[in-house]
């Protein structure tokens, strides 16, 4: 289902620019789009566009600059999202609902509560999430469309 | 109840979706964080929020969402219209406070579109 080489079910790359807000939410509804007409049940497509959603108000938010991809595999749709940006030194603190380093700005978009990666976790099948400080943050989702 | 009910039970204007006022809707969810009805709220509900931005309507779009009533009379960006025309999204506007908003809906028939955030309670309440 998610062997290292993704290549052939590439199904789209989203470039990302930090800090651009106006348009934060654009990838999750191409995604979205891009999902439909595919024979994918449209509760499934729910979910990926609620994790795109939250992976792109997360590089948004606090990277330089990242990219979303997203994977059509015969058993499952992968998001993943990759991002320059400072990292995250305590994952597990960072996974606490609640926990959050955001600024006004990303508030006034309505999010910014602490609730992103936990939304991204709630609404996958399988979940990783791998940072290195100063590097950057690399997620992988996993939604099965068998359910 | 129809979304030409929910125009008249709260004196609302409709700036987005005269065509789609026929719709029936039957729950409600209210919130102005996203996250939160990203988290929380089910298709084919009312959005509540006093959040006019573009993220909200790309918010309702994600999980189809039928309709956004936009509360305390806050005011909407040409952006927040024109990407709601885009995704199809109806928007009703009205200056009744979110308190109200609900109340009203709720008076007369709307629900939660969940009653509680542990999934408790999720069978409509016998009124």
């Amino acid at each position: 289902m998610s062997g290292d080489d993704l290549s052939e079910s590439l199904e789209g790359i989203y470039h990302i620019q930090g800090r651009d807000f106006v348009d934060a939410g654009i990838v999750s509804s191409e995604v979205k789009k891009s999902l439909q007409g595919k024979g994918i049940p449209e509760s499934i497509i729910r979910r990926i566009a609620v994790i795109t959603f939250e992976a792109e108000i997360n590089i948004i938010s606090y990277a330089q600059q990242g990219t979303i991809q997203l994977f059509i595999e015969p058993d499952a749709v992968i998001i993943e999202a990759n991002d320059m940006g400072p990292g995250i030194a305590d994952i597990d603190l960072a996974l606490q609902e609640g926990y959050s380093t955001a600024d006004d700005s990303i508030r006034e978009l309505g999010f910014g509560a602490g609730m992103g990666l936990c939304n991204i976790r709630k609404f996958s099948d399988i979940f990783e999430l791998t940072s290195e400080v100063g590097q950057g943050t690399h997620l992988k989702s996993i939604v099965k469309l068998n359910g | 109840m129809k979304l030409s009910e929910i125009r008249d039970l709260l004196n609302a204007r409709v700036i987005v979706g005269e065509d789609k006022l026929d719709v029936e809707i039957t729950t409600a969810f209210g919130a102005d964080l996203m996250s939160d009805v990203l988290s929380f709220a089910r298709s084919g509900c009312l959005l509540i929020t006093g959040l006019s931005n573009p993220q909200a309507v790309r918010t309702a779009y994600a999980l189809d969402i039928a309709a956004i009533l936009v509360c305390r009379g806050k005011s909407l960006t040409d952006k927040f219209i024109e990407i709601a025309r885009e995704l199809g999204i109806p928007i009703l506007w009205t200056r009744f406070i979110m308190f109200e908003s609900c109340g009203r809906l709720f008076q007369e028939g709307l629900t939660g579109c969940i009653r509680k955030t542990d999934g408790t309670e999720e069978k409509t309440i016998v009124r």
